[in-house]
């Protein structure tokens, strides 16, 4: 027996060597290598998909940053202001006094293209205000002739951006192909032109028929009081909520449902909670509607399940011995978790509070039942508490009401306010980063 | 510490506000969302030009606007609600159970209701009701027949229309615009074709037959909006032969982008609208709870600036933008100005 098996062959092993690939080595490495190039192409994809984002955004939104404006020396007299002032439509007779005197200024410009008032009209934007704002706040100008850059139509500026097309246009009362020629002996002669919008970084929202006028900054301050009334709410009750529950809370039943229903609270839609804003805090507790206060509370509601989650899990990831270190020198349970735990979960806490915020920064949808999305142009509140009392809109919602609108010129401004917005959430989100970055401990 | 004080800090400004929101001081408006950029016109003036703050104008469609109207008297209600049709007496009366009980009617002017196209797509130039009634009702009548909507194209019952497949945008229930829409198209193309005698020669009673007639085909070729002018015309941009349903004031603003159909033989326009001779019309209103006059500052002057000849009248922004003035406006100042309720000497 013994013999025979000597005599057979042994089974010829694959030559392996250390030097060179056989079969199957080469067949995993190539696995390996297919799938190191899978992970590329996704991440490729991702990178693709953002970078036409990107673009796209940028590229329509730019042009909400720059409008075009006209360039006149105006002098309102003492009797046109008070004349203007008795009527009941002011701002219409101080445009109508300024389009007369623009008329009068190109006729001895020597412009080379026929014009009337009508066409003047239809180039200027709504400048009414503009006006009545400075001559009543400044009464000392009245007499003196003023350098005044004034927007012009929406679509005027739109045909400086490229939106409105000489072969597309079609006569209406909005814009002539004439008033196009118009345009550009002006723009020849420089009075004029396109210059950056300062407008649409300050301003308020503006009507329908005022595409020019509208700007995102009330609504960024409306926004900035809603973190606050968020940050100030849901940080101290979600931190005291999780630190009980993780610390302190027994393991019953009853934490246990407390548990569930927090994850499931951090899974209902957005809008669900605008509705329990509008029962709870408007309609029962009576605070007042379309306020950034209200807005905060609701998106308080909404964040917390989320900083909840994200706290416990930083709390979680102290190691026992720290806790066991503390209790072990005779601190009290409470010495333990506030002068060690909470230390050490610091930056996790903070991170999921501004992932938090930001999330909520960009909510459109419980916004809609409490009165922010609309038309809401009351401009920059007065003080620190009507901040949080006087209506006003959030961005989202200030976006989506833009992105409803007829003139395309508002579209435009939907798009720039979207930058804005990235630009917030961009800064909240390198927040973070540098927080975890600087507070992170390795054990 | 910290989390005591940052309590301590919120309870503060949630007692302040507590205080601060017994007195609301700006106008709160909520309705239709054809009216909406008529209100914001007239809201931003109204800041520019008087003392008040600038109301605040949400949209959301007449119906919810008049539901939220109808809650109650005070100052978590909202005192105005803007409409794209007359309130129901079903409104009404929930209004009256609330407490609502005096509520002032302002009829701010007409708008046309347009059918367009994609600039690019097929000419669809001129409709009749009776073509979008055969286009978009589920049951049409076929050689004295009724029966299921067989077309497929609009060529199949009008030879003078596209060979185009049918594709219709139209605004959703919730809209004040369906209504019109149903009452001054479908209806009337309902009766056109003989489909609403056919039904009542079917046994209907004359309520069911007009309720009937109503209904649009559930097949895809008629597409429901919910949203505002601007889904309608995305849907248009994406369906080139697609036809939606828009208010006159849209339109004028996207003429680069759309191309209108005459209804009838009749261009819409200002002018046609309000003499009449375009077919789908329909006024405009907006509704004010008296019981907030005097509690709400400006109030009373708000509703009156709304409808004076400067604004609502045929030379004043409102008009420019594309809403068709009322020959009546004197008539309803005066209504404003007396605060005459409804059912009060109408």
């Amino acid at each position: 027996m013994t013999d025979a098996s000597m005599d057979t062959p042994r089974p010829r092993r694959a030559k392996t060597s250390l030097v060179s690939e056989d079969a199957r080595t080469k067949k995993r490495n190539a696995a390996e290598k297919r799938f190191q190039a899978y992970g590329i192409l996704a991440i490729a994809t991702g990178l693709f998909f953002l970078a036409v984002l990107a673009f796209s955004i940028v590229r329509s939104g730019l042009p909400a940053f720059t409008t075009t404006v006209v360039d006149v020396n105006f002098t309102l007299t003492q009797e046109e202001f008070d004349e203007a002032e008795g009527q009941l439509f002011k701002t219409k007779a101080y445009s109508g006094y300024f389009i007369s005197a623009l008329q009068k200024k190109l006729e001895t410009e020597n412009v080379q293209v026929a014009f009337d008032e009508a066409a003047i009209e239809r180039i200027m934007g709504k400048i009414g205000s503009t006006l009545r704002e400075y001559y009543t706040a400044n009464p000392d100008q009245l007499g003196e002739e003023v350098a005044f850059k004034l927007n012009a139509a929406s679509r005027v500026d739109g045909y400086f951006k490229g939106r409105v097309q000489r072969e597309t246009l079609q006569d209406s009362r909005f814009l002539t192909l004439a008033d196009l020629d118009l345009v550009d002996a002006l723009a020849e002669a420089g009075i004029i032109h396109t210059a950056f919008d300062w407008g649409f970084i300050t301003g308020a929202d503006s009507g329908v028929d005022n595409p020019g006028g509208a700007g995102i900054g009330a609504s960024v301050v409306g926004s900035f009081f809603m973190m606050l009334v968020v940050l100030l709410l849901s940080l101290p009750i979600g931190v005291a909520a999780s630190i009980y529950l993780e610390e302190f809370a027994p393991q019953n039943r009853w934490t246990d449902m407390i548990e569930v229903n927090i994850s499931n609270l951090a899974a209902v839609p957005s809008i669900v909670f605008g509705i329990l804003g509008l029962a709870v805090f408007i309609q029962f507790m009576h605070l007042p509607q379309s306020a950034p206060l209200v807005g905060g509370l609701v998106l308080t509601l909404m964040t917390l399940p989320t900083i909840i989650i994200s706290t416990r899990a930083s709390l979680k990831a102290v190691p026992p011995s720290i806790r066991d270190a503390a209790l072990g020198v005779g601190a009290s349970k409470m010495q333990a978790v506030f002068h060690h735990v909470l230390p050490l979960a610091m930056p996790g806490i903070l991170t999921g509070t501004i992932i938090g915020l930001a999330q909520a920064l960009g909510e459109t949808a419980p916004l809609l039942l409490i009165g922010m999305v609309g038309f809401v142009a009351r401009g920059y509140p007065d003080g620190f508490i009507s901040g949080f009392t006087d209506p006003n809109s959030a961005m989202p919602a200030q976006i989506y009401t833009w992105a409803a609108r007829a003139d395309q010129a508002f579209y435009e401004k939907a798009w720039g306010g979207i930058i804005i917005l990235l630009i917030f959430l961009l800064t909240m989100n390198i927040i973070a980063i540098i927080l975890r970055r600087r507070f992170e401990r390795r054990w | 510490m910290k989390f005591a004080k940052l309590t301590a800090s919120a309870m503060a400004i949630a007692a302040v506000s507590a205080t601060a929101a017994a007195a609301r001081d700006n106008i709160q408006v909520a309705g239709s969302s054809t009216v909406l950029p008529y209100a914001s016109i007239v809201a931003e003036a109204f800041g520019a030009n008087t003392d008040f703050p600038t109301p605040v104008v949400e949209s959301g469609g007449s119906s919810a606007g008049l539901k939220r109207f109808c809650q109650g008297v005070g100052t978590e209600h909202t005192d105005v609600a803007n409409a794209s049709r007359k309130i129901r007496e079903k409104e009404i009366k929930a209004c009256a159970e609330n407490g609502v009980t005096d509520i002032i009617e302002v009829r701010i002017g007409y708008d046309g209701i347009v059918f367009a196209s994609q600039q690019d797509g097929p000419a669809y130039n001129a409709f009749t009701q009776a073509d979008i009634f055969n286009a978009l009702a589920p049951k049409v009548m076929v050689d004295g027949e009724l029966v299921d909507n067989p077309y497929t194209k609009w060529s199949d019952f009008n030879a003078d229309l596209p060979d185009a497949e049918i594709l219709a945008f139209i605004p959703g229930t919730k809209h004040g615009t369906r209504e019109v829409f149903e009452e001054k198209v479908i209806a009337v193309g309902c009766e056109m074709t003989g489909a609403h005698d056919a039904m009542i020669a079917a046994g209907m009673s004359e309520d069911d037959a007009e309720d009937a007639c109503l209904e649009v085909r559930t097949d895809g070729r008629s597409v429901d909006i919910d949203g505002d002018y601007t889904e309608t015309l995305a849907s248009i941009d994406a369906n080139a032969h697609g036809i939606g349903v828009f208010g006159l004031a849209f339109y004028e603003n996207n003429t680069d982008k759309l191309k209108v159909a005459t209804m009838a033989g009749v261009m819409p326009s200002t002018e046609t609208i309000a003499s009449g001779e375009y077919p789908v019309s329909r006024p405009l209103y907006f509704y004010v709870k008296k019981a907030h006059i005097g509690v709400i500052p400006g109030l009373k002057e708000y509703a009156q600036f709304f409808v004076a000849d400067e604004l609502a009248g045929p030379s004043g922004p409102l008009a420019n933008y594309g809403l068709v003035s009322d020959p009546e406006l004197a008539k309803t100042q005066q209504m404003v100005a007396d605060e005459v309720v409804m059912g009060e000497g109408m």
